[in-house]
């Protein structure tokens, strides 16, 4: 069974929406497709106890001739189409263009504890609330670099968490130094007082570490390394994430140049978004972390390239260029300092699929070494966590990947397009 | 310039090579072992890890034979992973069933204990079978081991006992009296090339090719398969000398992930998973064991078995050299049979009378 699109988006978040919207508002029949059942990607992530932002509400509806193909899971490349995984067995989407829009991923890095449950990643809890995860009355401590421990924050008490508190690890003068810059971005500062009224009365304090999680046979207490020593702090929940990763496996896979230019690589695209693959385009956070606007900019522009409108796509350069100066601002100021590169010891767990400790990684010389030795990185997530906080934390580049990009059914890596227990109904 | 003196230099540190030189330094020898990449890093760690006798060939059997009584004293190290499941060898239809017979009897009088199942027996062993297959032989002291991680324990274990690893060092050429490393330095002593697929790089001469292979590993199933299972026509595919073959050749790891195999491919050089073999590979281990299907893959891969023209290994001399040597070439018995080669190489070059005949598997048969 194959399909075929004139634009094929990968991807449904902001940019993938953006994307998808514009290309079909030049008349292309595009598909957009997404490993969730929902269009709105992790930012947009449906909470079942409100209603999606305003903004992603009017990108969804702005769908017109669109084909949402939700719980769409692209595992792989076969001869120009891709192999995606769907709940009653696999399809073949190809396409005239493709935009990949895959996002981004939370960075999280080993600390003493990290593996107990109870800890997570802030994002992680964040998604996990909105689709109707327990929290309420849960004492929660918030921790790690960023924004989008805000975010995460607001949401967990929106849901009833007790929070106990919100560490960020950048020093409280990078903090300041970003905030007197929000000045230039009035909406984002208008955004950021919004978050921080709905937080009102939480601690947030700055240049503040989760060294340690303690508890037996789940969390109990966090040892945190603040700007004015270590304190202990009881808790039911760890919520703990170090910014974002572009998700640059799909790429990859499909032979697209990435930029190796910083610890965790992006997607290659020029001025007007095309990858080093000719009809393949990448746009947002896949191209490098700028946030929520660059993605839902980078997506129109990915667009209107897609659907063969240069012209267009080149009258929302300044702006893209504007977005991304912001993108680039949190970067400089929140990146996670050596403090946090130190918290590991040779006994913490770095591969959390294989039970794999950082020091047995001593003297290994690249991952493709490391894994054969020791298997760091060999499970069902291919080093997207041991890998990329190996890279964080300056040992060794994730190495690449392999198919499937993520864990699929035998059947569909054999290119079968029904399971056999789907077969088996149709046919009774 | 100085030049580092060795009684041998082993090119090569796939599990072949790390055997030699572990053989040779727990002979005595001063070694030198030479590899560019990860110590086991090569078709080595793209192996399965099956330590299987394959029968039908009389010189082969010995081989391997004499090589899996070696790798019984690796049954207790951690590192190797070794896991005793058996090979269980599937018969489909009555002929299958008959050369199984024929099979178990040869096996048997190479001193390797093998019995024939019957279909009940067969389905008692492995429940997830699929219906209407007539019954098997077992196999049950043959065992599974993780190639790479052996590869690196023989490796330690020579630089233990004096072995000097030029990690990341590539042999350029082979040089009169020893072998120049592609940093220009020279290495001097008579050399051993383990180097499998890449032999003709170094010894043009003694012809090889790539066979590409594919494998599929699966998250953990615990149970869903107890031992190796292959069925009985895999020796065709092995030994044929078709261009492209598939086999049902499917393993349980102590992890309790599946490892599914085997496709075999001569004109594909390029390493790329082909959708197209995995297809056919994989609909092949379906139609024995339907239950894999659901199952979820988290990881397909490729590797390059080398192979001579007659499939056999080349162990010995370089034909017209008297100070080099070469073991490579064990297409897809080298993690069986590398320990056999070692010792059998190492009499050899030390001139004492090998356990098993080394005339099969003397380069100086492609000279003739």
């Amino acid at each position: 069974m194959t399909e075929r699109y004139d634009v094929l988006v990968v991807g449904a978040g902001p940019a993938g929406l953006a994307a998808a919207g514009t290309a079909a508002a030049h008349g292309a029949r595009v598909g957009l497709l997404d490993a969730q059942p929902r269009a709105g990607g992790q930012v947009w992530r449906h909470d079942v106890r409100k209603n999606a932002p305003r903004a992603a509400r009017e990108a969804i509806a702005a769908l017109h001739g669109v084909t949402l193909l939700a719980q769409h899971s692209v595992i792989a490349s076969e001869d120009g189409a891709l192999r995606v995984e769907i709940p009653q067995g696999s399809t073949l989407l190809t396409y005239g263009a493709l935009v990949l829009a895959t996002g981004a991923r939370e960075l999280l890095l080993p600390f003493p504890g990290w593996t107990l449950p109870g800890v997570s990643g802030a994002g992680g809890l964040q998604a996990l609330t909105k689709q109707g995860w327990p929290v309420a009355g849960k004492r929660v401590v918030v921790a790690g670099s960023g924004p989008l421990l805000l975010a995460a924050a607001a949401t967990l008490r929106a849901h009833g968490a007790k929070l106990v508190g919100i560490h960020e690890q950048a020093s409280a003068e990078s903090v300041h130094a970003f905030a007197r810059q929000l000045l230039h971005w009035p909406a984002r500062a208008t955004q950021a007082a919004l978050l921080r009224a709905k937080l009102a009365g939480v601690p947030y304090r700055f240049g503040s570490v989760v060294r340690q999680a303690h508890g037996e046979d789940a969390l109990r207490l966090v040892e945190i390394d603040g700007a004015h020593g270590t304190s202990l702090v009881d808790c039911d929940l760890l919520a703990v994430g170090y910014g974002l990763v572009p998700n640059v496996e799909l790429a990859q896979l499909l032979g697209c140049a990435l930029d190796h230019g910083h610890p965790h690589p992006h997607v290659q695209v020029d001025e007007l978004l095309r990858t080093s693959v000719p009809a393949i385009l990448a746009a947002g956070e896949a191209c490098g972390i700028g946030g929520l606007a660059v993605a839902r900019i980078e997506g129109a522009i990915a667009g209107h390239m897609a659907a063969g409108h240069q012209d267009d796509a080149r009258a929302l350069l300044p702006e893209r260029d504007r977005a991304r100066r912001f993108g680039a601002l949190l970067a400089r100021h929140f990146a996670p300092g050596a403090r946090v590169h130190a918290l590991a010891t040779p006994q913490t767990l770095i591969c959390r699929c294989e039970d794999v400790p950082l020091g047995a990684l001593d003297g290994y010389a690249d991952a493709r070494d490391a894994k054969l030795a020791t298997r760091c990185g060999m499970g069902a997530c291919q080093g997207r966590i041991c890998g990329t906080a190996l890279a964080e934390l300056g040992r060794f580049p994730r190495g690449a990947g392999r198919p499937p990009l993520f864990p699929a059914r035998l059947a569909t890596l054999a290119g079968l397009a029904l399971s056999s227990s789907d077969a088996s109904r149709s046919s009774t | 310039m100085s030049v580092a003196g060795y009684d041998l230099i082993v090119i090569g540190a796939g599990i072949v090579g790390a055997a030699c030189a572990d053989a040779a330094s727990a002979d005595g020898l001063r070694v030198a072992i030479v590899e560019p990449g990860p110590v086991g890093g090569g078709a080595t760690a793209a192996a399965m890890g099956h330590l299987v006798a394959m029968d039908d060939d009389p010189a082969e059997l010995a081989l391997a034979r004499y090589s899996l009584r070696q790798w019984e004293a690796f049954a207790d190290l951690k590192e190797a992973e070794f896991s005793r499941c058996g090979t269980l060898w599937v018969a489909r239809g009555e002929n299958e069933l008959a050369s199984a017979a024929t099979r178990a009897a040869r096996l048997g009088a190479a001193g390797v204990e093998a019995q024939l199942l019957d279909a009940q027996q067969l389905y008692e062993l492995e429940p997830e079978l699929a219906p209407g297959m007539s019954g098997g032989m077992l196999v049950p002291r043959e065992a599974v081991v993780y190639p790479p991680r052996v590869a690196q324990h023989l490796v330690r274990r020579a630089q233990a006992r004096g072995a000097v690893l030029y990690a990341g060092r590539r042999v350029q050429a082979l040089r009169r009296g020893g072998a120049q490393l592609d940093d220009g330095s020279m290495l001097s002593g008579p050399v051993l090339v383990a180097t499998g697929c890449a032999l003709p790089a170094l010894l043009p001469q003694l012809p090889m090719r790539a066979r590409k292979g594919h494998l599929v590993i699966t998250d953990r199933y615990p149970g869903v398969i107890r031992h190796q299972l292959l069925e009985l026509g895999y020796a065709d595919s092995a030994h044929g000398d078709a261009d492209s073959s598939v086999a049902f050749n499917v393993q349980p790891r102590p992890t309790g992930q599946i490892l599914l195999g085997s496709s075999r491919e001569f004109s594909a050089t390029d390493a790329a998973v082909s959708p197209a073999m995995l297809r056919r590979m994989l609909e092949r281990c379906f139609s024995f064991v339907p239950a894999l299907r659901e199952l979820q893959a988290v990881r397909a891969w490729t590797g390059f078995r080398p192979t001579t023209p007659d499939g056999r290994p080349y162990l010995g001399a370089v034909p017209g050299s008297t100070d080099q040597w070469v073991a490579a070439g064990h297409e897809g018995l080298g993690v069986t049979t590398a320990l056999g080669s070692a010792r059998l190489l190492l009499d050899l070059i030390r001139n004492r009378q090998p356990a098993i005949d080394p005339a099969p598997y003397s380069p100086s048969r492609m000279a003739a």
